[in-house]
C-alpha cells in the first residue's frame, strides 16, 4: 500500500464538521416531528369513510415505501419546479425525508392501533370514561409503547438519509461540509472516514438514549 | 406544465436509455442480494449459535454498516480501492458495498428466524427419531423461513431502492440515467415521474407479495 | 331504585340474539343468568350499561332510560360496575393505578382520596400486597379480582358480572367466587352471568335460564335449578352438571 494517510488536516476540520452534524440533526429532528404529524393524519385518513382521503393516504404511503428516498428528494428539488415551485436544497431535503418518514410511520401507527385490543376501550368506557378520555388515558399510552421502537429506528434512518442532501447541493450538513473539504483537498478517505465516525456516534447516541428512556418509561 | 407533457421532447430512445438504467439497477440489486444473503446466512447461523466472544465482535462490525450512511460507505470504498491497488469498476464497488450492507441486515433476520424455533420443538423432532440434519431441513428451516422471508423480501426491496445511491460513485443506473435526460431536455417532472413509476413497478408487486405471505403465515400462528 | 329490562330486542346484522327479554332486578337482589353459550346472556349485560345499543325495548336504571339519546351514559355508568370474562387490566398501570384511575379522572376525586378508596377496595378483594405490581405479574384470578376492585372503586349501585370465571384456570375460580360471595353478603345488587351452576344456586335470590335469546324460566334457584319446569332447562342442566 503506497498511500500515506494524512489525518491531521481532517482532525483540524473537525469543528466545521461538528457544526455540520448539528445541521444534520436539525433536518432529522424536524423531519421526524413533521413526519409524525403527517403520519397520524395519514393513518386517520386511511380509516376514513371518504374514499378520496383513503386513496390519498394509500398513494402517499405506497409511493414513500416503493420508491428510493433519493428519488423523493429529487422530486422535491427538481420535480416541483414544473409547478413553478423552486425550493432550496435544505427544504427539498427536509420535504423528501418528511415524505418518506410519514409514509413509513403511518404504517407503524396503523399496526399499533390494531395491537391495542378493543376490549381496553370497552373496559375504560364501562368505568364511565368518555371516548376521548379513554383514548388518552388507556389507548394512547399503550399505542405509544408499541410504536416506540419502530419510531426510534425511523429516527436513525432519518439521520442516515440526511446524507443525501449533498446530491441536491446541500453544503452545510455533515456530508455537505465533508464534501466541500474533500473537493478542496482530495483527502477523500480521511474526511469521509471521520464523517462516518461522527454519523456512527450520533446514531448510537440516539439508539442508546432511546433505550434508556424506554427503560424509565415502560416499567410494565 | 401540461403543455410540456403533450409537446414533449422525450423520445422512445430516452425511454430505452432509462430502461437500460433500470437494468443496471436490477443487476446491482441481484449481485448485492445474492452475495449479501449468502454471507447473511452464514453469519446469521454463527450469530445464533456461537459463544459471545465470537458473536459480539461480529455484531459490532455489522452494526457499523447499519449506522453509517450508505452514501458515505460507497464514497469510502471507492476511495479505498486505489489505495490497495484494486482495479475494480465502480459497478463492482457498488455491488460489494451493497452486499455488505445487505448482509448486515440479513444476518439479524436469519438469526431471528433461527432463534424463533423453540428448543422444545427441536427436541420433539429428535424424540421422534429424526436425525440432526432431518431436524434442520424438516423442522428448523421451514419454521425459520416463515419468520424470515417477509423481512427478507422487505430488505431486498430496500436494497433495490438504495441502489439509487451508487450513481454518486459513477454508476449509471435508473436515477442517474433519468438525470442525464433531465439535463438534456429540461423536463424534470415528466422524466422523474417515469423513473418513479419504473421503481414503483419493480417494488410494489413484490412488496404486496411479501405482505400477503406475512398475513397468511400469521393467521395460522 | 332498580334495574328494569323491558321487552329488549337486539340484533347483530340479520342475527337476532335477544328476542324480547324482560326482567326486573330489585335493590339488594342477586340474579344469576345461566344458559348455553351464544344464548345472548353476555350481550344482555352489554345492553344494560349501554355498551351495546338495542333495537327495541327499554332498559331503565333507577328510572333513567339507558338507550335514550339524552342520557349521559358516562354519568350513568358510574352507577353500574361491570366485570368481563377477559379481565381487561390496563397493562401500563400498576394495580393501584388501575383502581385509582376512574375515581380520579371520572369522579374527579383528589389523589389521596382516590388512593384511599383504591387501597380499601383492593384490601377487600385480598390484593393489599400487590399495590405496586403491574398486572402482567398477577395470576388470572388476581387480575380478575383487581378488575372487581376497579369497578367497586366507583361505588356503583349495581354490579354486572359477565362469566368472570370462564377464562380462569380451575384452581383460580374459587378465589373469584369467594369475592362475589362477599359482595352479595354485603347486599350488593348484582346480575351474574355464569356457568357455575352450583355457585348460582348458592348465592342467587333468583335464577334466569336463557335459551335462544329468551328467558325460558326465572325464579328462585330451588325451582329453576332444583325443580326445572321446561324441557330446555332440564336438558341444559343435564349437560352441565
Amino acid at each position: 500500500m503506497k498511500y500515506t494517510f494524512h489525518w491531521l488536516p481532517a482532525l483540524r476540520a473537525l469543528p466545521d464538521m461538528l457544526w455540520g452534524a448539528l445541521v444534520t440533526l436539525e433536518v432529522a429532528v424536524l423531519s421526524m416531528l413533521l413526519g409524525v404529524v403527517f403520519a397520524v393524519l395519514l393513518a386517520l385518513a386511511s380509516q376514513s369513510r371518504i374514499w378520496i382521503l383513503r386513496a390519498f393516504a394509500t398513494s402517499w404511503v405506497e409511493l414513500a415505501r416503493n420508491t428510493p428516498a433519493l428519488f423523493q428528494i429529487y422530486m422535491a428539488y427538481f420535480g416541483l419546479g414544473s409547478f413553478g415551485i423552486y425550493i432550496d436544497s435544505f427544504p427539498a431535503l427536509l420535504a423528501g425525508i418528511t415524505f418518506n418518514n410519514a409514509g413509513y410511520l403511518a404504517e407503524t401507527f396503523r399496526g399499533g392501533m390494531r395491537a391495542v385490543p378493543d376490549t381496553q376501550m370497552r373496559a375504560a368506557r364501562s368505568l364511565g370514561m368518555g371516548q376521548i378520555q379513554a383514548f388518552r388515558l388507556i389507548v394512547l399510552p399503550q399505542l405509544f409503547r408499541v410504536v416506540y421502537y419502530p419510531m426510534t429506528n425511523q429516527m436513525v434512518w432519518a439521520i442516515l438519509m440526511t446524507s443525501l442532501g449533498v446530491v441536491v447541493g446541500l453544503n452545510n450538513d455533515l456530508t455537505g461540509v465533508t464534501q466541500e473539504l474533500n473537493v478542496r483537498s482530495f483527502r477523500t478517505f480521511e474526511y469521509f472516514a471521520l464523517a462516518a465516525v461522527i454519523y456512527y456516534l450520533i446514531a448510537k447516541t440516539v439508539t442508546l438514549s432511546a433505550r434508556l428512556i424506554a427503560w424509565r418509561l415502560f416499567r410494565y | 406544465m401540461f403543455s410540456s407533457l403533450i409537446d414533449t421532447s422525450f423520445s422512445l430512445n430516452d425511454l430505452w436509455f432509462m430502461l437500460k438504467g433500470a437494468g443496471v439497477t436490477l443487476a446491482v440489486t441481484f449481485w448485492a442480494v445474492l452475495a449479501g444473503t449468502l454471507l447473511g446466512l452464514v453469519l446469521g447461523v454463527v450469530r445464533a449459535t456461537a459463544p459471545w466472544w465470537v458473536n459480539a465482535p461480529i455484531g459490532f462490525v455489522l452494526d457499523i454498516f447499519r449506522s453509517v450512511p450508505l452514501l458515505i460507505q460507497l464514497v469510502l470504498a471507492n476511495a479505498f480501492k486505489p489505495m490497495i491497488g484494486l482495479n475494480w469498476s465502480s459497478f463492482t464497488v457498488g455491488c460489494v458495498v451493497l452486499a455488505l450492507y445487505m448482509s448486515a441486515y440479513c444476518t439479524e433476520i436469519v438469526r431471528g428466524g433461527f432463534l424463533a424455533v423453540p428448543a422444545t420443538t427441536r427436541r420433539a423432532a429428535r424424540s421422534l427419531g429424526m436425525s440432526w440434519s432431518q431436524d434442520l431441513t424438516e423442522i428448523v428451516f421451514p419454521i425459520a423461513l416463515r419468520v424470515a422471508l417477509p423481512s427478507w423480501i422487505g430488505l431486498t426491496l430496500g436494497v433495490m431502492k438504495d441502489t439509487a445511491m451508487v450513481w454518486w460513485i459513477g454508476v449509471v443506473e435508473l436515477l442517474r440515467s433519468s438525470q442525464v435526460i433531465v439535463t438534456r431536455i429540461q423536463e424534470p417532472l415528466l422524466v422523474l415521474s417515469i423513473a418513479g413509476l419504473i421503481y414503483f413497478l419493480m417494488s410494489f408487486p413484490i412488496a404486496r407479495l411479501g405482505a400477503r405471505l406475512e398475513r397468511r403465515w400469521h393467521e395460522n400462528d | 331504585m332498580s334495574i328494569e329490562i323491558n321487552d329488549v330486542h337486539k340484533s347483530f346484522g340479520p342475527l337476532e340474539v335477544i328476542k324480547g327479554v324482560s326482567m326486573t332486578v330489585a335493590p339488594g337482589e342477586v340474579v344469576s343468568v345461566i344458559g348455553g353459550s351464544g344464548s345472548g346472556k353476555s350481550t344482555l349485560l352489554m345492553c344494560v350499561n349501554g355498551l351495546e345499543p338495542i333495537n327495541s325495548g327499554r332498559v331503565l336504571i333507577d328510572g333513567t332510560d339507558v338507550h335514550d339519546r339524552r342520557t349521559d351514559l358516562n354519568k350513568l355508568r358510574r352507577r353500574i360496575g361491570i366485570v368481563f370474562q377477559q379481565w381487561n387490566a390496563f397493562p401500563h398501570l400498576t394495580v393501584l393505578e388501575n383502581v385509582m384511575l376512574a375515581p380520579r379522572k371520572v369522579l374527579g376525586k383528589p389523589k389521596a382520596e382516590a388512593e384511599a378508596i383504591a387501597v380499601e377496595k383492593l384490601t377487600h378483594v385480598g390484593l393489599a400486597e400487590k399495590l405496586k405490581v403491574y398486572p402482567s405479574k398477577l395470576s388470572g384470578g388476581q387480575q380478575q379480582r383487581m378488575a372487581i376492585a376497579r369497578a367497586l372503586a366507583m361505588s356503583p349501585h349495581y354490579m354486572l358480572f359477565d362469566e368472570v370465571t370462564s377464562a380462569l384456570d380451575p384452581q383460580l375460580v374459587g378465589e373469584v367466587l369467594d369475592t362475589l360471595r362477599l359482595l352479595s353478603s354485603e347486599g350488593m345488587t348484582m346480575i351474574v352471568v355464569t356457568h357455575e351452576i352450583a355457585f348460582a344456586r348458592e348465592v342467587s335470590n333468583r335464577v334466569a335460564f336463557f335459551h335462544q335469546g329468551r328467558i325460558h324460566e326465572i325464579g328462585p334457584p330451588s325451582q329453576v335449578i332444583g325443580n326445572p319446569q321446561k324441557p330446555e332447562t332440564v336438558a341444559f342442566l343435564k349437560s352441565v352438571l
